[in-house]
């Protein structure tokens, strides 16, 4: 039996500037393990917010969060950094890799944060990720000088590194062309179906999101279907 | 520690990814520090020889005999006028007796006395020197040269001759170097001396004397205790002054009216004699903390301006510190870590460049006619300074940089990403 990785109680969600706006709509869903999951919309229906929500980063927001069965709401920063460093890998639009580290430190970053592994053998864990991607040959190059599709790479290797329980992505192949975009889904597919591993996906691409096991459309801060 | 480990190395490879700054920052500090070292050495160092110049001539406690009228005046003692109201005009001093009684004991007694550093008797001598028919008047001081010499620095400022032949020649003196260019007395040459009484005497002079201040210098000799007694024709044990040096200069007020009550003889002490170069020294090192102070504030400045940019330009790996498991306190660490390792690498240069400027300084020749004894600028080395630069140095660069890590601290990651 599939247990509940996260799962969102009544979202709501309002911006303050200069008239109050009500972005999130009583938002309520939840994901099970091993679940491929997209969510769509088109551009400003609030799917990056809700995202931003979920991954605990965005904490001005009405109803509940459930990570793991775990309440989110009344957790202190330091708490919250702590759930992201563990339990949630991400993958954004752009790599946001340090460009001062090599690629394989980049990639041990958040284990060393977690310190749950000494560093030899975390060093060795992100070999094994890189060679999932098979980039490990450039595992001791500078980020700047790889491709963009090899960067998206990387930053998905370093999601992978504490074995979160969830991988959300923010549009993760948005800003690469067509063959490094299918590269990088065809990895997103492989983690699903080889590693189990449970993914929220935020797209606007229909391509991408008709390949998923399911599919969550959102319009002016409503879940339409799910 | 393995956390610390973490934070420091991001620490490193964000200053190093932005070296020239980091080193610009780095530079900004050292400078400063070493400018506020080498102020202060060179200032303290002023004010030592300076102060030296009048202080260590000076005695902590002078005892000696005024002439003055008696407080005590007979009328005052006769029991039927007790109860009157006596006005006495005119009142002259008596005797003008200038000796310390009794002076012996006094000195045993002081000696005994464990504040007290040592002592040294003079006798003043009022003289004139002749110089053919024309006869110019000058003080003569007794002294007991190796006394003199250990306690008040004498032998610094004979700068010609040697001064122990004053003790070793009998009938020789010292004389200031502006008296004898007045008579063309050269060092072997017999002078003639007239004391006020009378009594004329030959002297053979030994060694010329400067004390810096050239009025001293005019009529300003020294001649030995027991040549001070033959020109006067007194006793052995005729002494006019005790000069008392002690272990701690400020305990002098409070001693000086010890004695006086004690020895029953006039008592002066240095801070009365001198107050105002206490001051003087305190302004100008004031004025040199200010100074160095306002460098180090400038550097943090530096320091501040430079961490702000490096957030600018670092917001996305702050963001993604943050968006994979790093705490605000984690980002602020490490921010502070970067402000911390400016000031140390900057304060420990800065010392060490202080210290040079310093050496540096001590090595330029300055000649003054007024300080014989002094050949180059004057330097003080006090650690005091080397801590107090290093302490502001550091203090300075953390509190530069604890503004700008606490901003770090709370950037909001999701606003970064979003701006993608």
């Amino acid at each position: 039996m599939s247990t509940k990785v996260l799962e969102a109680i009544h979202i709501n969600k309002y911006f303050h500037t200069e008239q109050t706006q009500h972005v999130l709509k009583d938002i309520t869903f939840s994901i099970n393990t091993g679940d491929f999951t997209a969510v769509i919309g088109k551009s400003g229906c609030g799917k990056s917010t809700l995202l931003y929500i979920l991954s605990t980063m965005d904490t001005d927001y009405e109803g509940d969060l459930l990570i793991d069965g775990q309440a989110m709401r009344m957790k202190s920063e330091l708490e919250l950094a702590r759930v992201r460093n563990e339990k949630i890998g991400f993958v954004f639009q752009f790599h946001y890799l340090l460009n001062e580290f090599s690629v394989l430190r980049n990639v041990m970053v958040p284990g060393l944060k977690l310190g749950k592994y000494p560093e030899k053998e975390l060093e060795h864990r992100a070999m094994e990720k890189l060679k999932i991607f098979g980039i490990e040959n450039q595992a001791l190059k500078k980020p700047n000088q790889l491709s963009g599709g090899e960067k998206q790479r990387v930053a998905i290797a370093r999601a992978l590194i504490n074995d979160p329980i969830l991988i959300m992505g923010d549009e993760p192949t948005g800003n690469l062309d067509k063959k490094n975009g299918e590269i990088v889904f065809d990895l997103f597919k492989k983690l699903a179906s080889e590693y189990h591993q449970t993914l929220l996906i935020v797209t606007h691409d229909q391509e991408f999101a008709k390949a998923t096991d399911r599919i969550i459309e959102m319009e002016d801060g409503r879940i339409l279907t799910s | 520690m393995k956390r610390f480990k973490l934070l420091y190395d991001i620490a490193l490879a964000l200053s190093l990814a932005r070296w020239r700054q980091t080193m610009v920052a780095a530079v900004g500090v050292m400078f400063s520090i070493t400018m506020f070292i080498a102020l202060l050495g060179f200032m303290n160092g002023l004010n030592d020889m300076l102060d030296g110049l009048i202080l260590n001539r000076t005695p902590h406690i002078k005892l000696f005999n005024e002439i003055k009228p008696s407080v005590h005046q007979p009328v005052q003692l006769a029991s039927e006028f007790k109860d009157h109201f006596n006005v006495i005009r005119s009142v002259k001093p008596n005797g003008g007796r200038l000796e310390i009684y009794n002076v012996n004991a006094i000195t045993q007694t002081i000696s005994k006395d464990e504040r007290v550093l040592g002592i040294a008797p003079k006798i003043t001598v009022q003289a004139f020197y002749s110089i053919g028919a024309i006869e110019v008047t000058g003080v003569i001081d007794g002294i007991d040269v190796e006394a003199e010499s250990n306690l008040f620095h004498f032998s610094d400022y004979v700068t010609t001759g040697n001064f122990m032949d004053l003790k070793n020649i009998p009938n020789s003196i010292i004389m200031g170097k502006a008296a004898a260019d007045k008579m063309l007395a050269e060092i072997g040459d017999v002078i003639q001396v007239t004391t006020v009484n009378g009594e004329q005497q030959q002297l053979k002079v030994v060694g010329f004397f400067q004390s810096g201040l050239r009025d001293v210098d005019k009529v300003q000799s020294y001649t030995s205790l027991g040549t001070a007694q033959k020109l006067l024709g007194v006793s052995r044990n005729y002494i006019t002054d005790l000069q008392i040096k002690l272990k701690d200069l400020s305990l002098a007020p409070a001693m000086a009216k010890e004695y006086r009550n004690l020895f029953d003889v006039d008592a002066e002490d240095i801070q009365t004699a001198n107050a105002q170069f206490e001051t003087g020294s305190s302004v100008r090192s004031l004025i040199s903390y200010a100074v160095g102070i306002t460098l180090l504030i400038v550097a943090g400045f530096g320091i501040y301006n430079i961490l702000n940019m490096m957030i600018y330009e670092k917001m996305d790996s702050i963001a993604i510190l943050k968006a994979t498991g790093f705490s605000g306190s984690d980002v602020k660490r490490i921010f502070i870590m970067i402000a911390l390792s400016i000031g140390i690498l900057g304060a420990f240069f800065g010392l060490l460049f202080g210290y040079l400027a310093s050496v540096f300084i001590d090595q330029i020749p300055f000649n003054s006619a007024a300080i014989p004894n002094m050949k180059t600028y004057p330097v003080n080395y006090s650690l005091k300074f080397y801590i107090i630069g290093a302490a502001f140095g550091i203090i300075t660069t953390y509190l530069a940089g604890w503004f700008p890590a606490r901003k770090a601290g709370k950037i909001d990651p999701v606003i970064i990403i979003r701006g993608k």
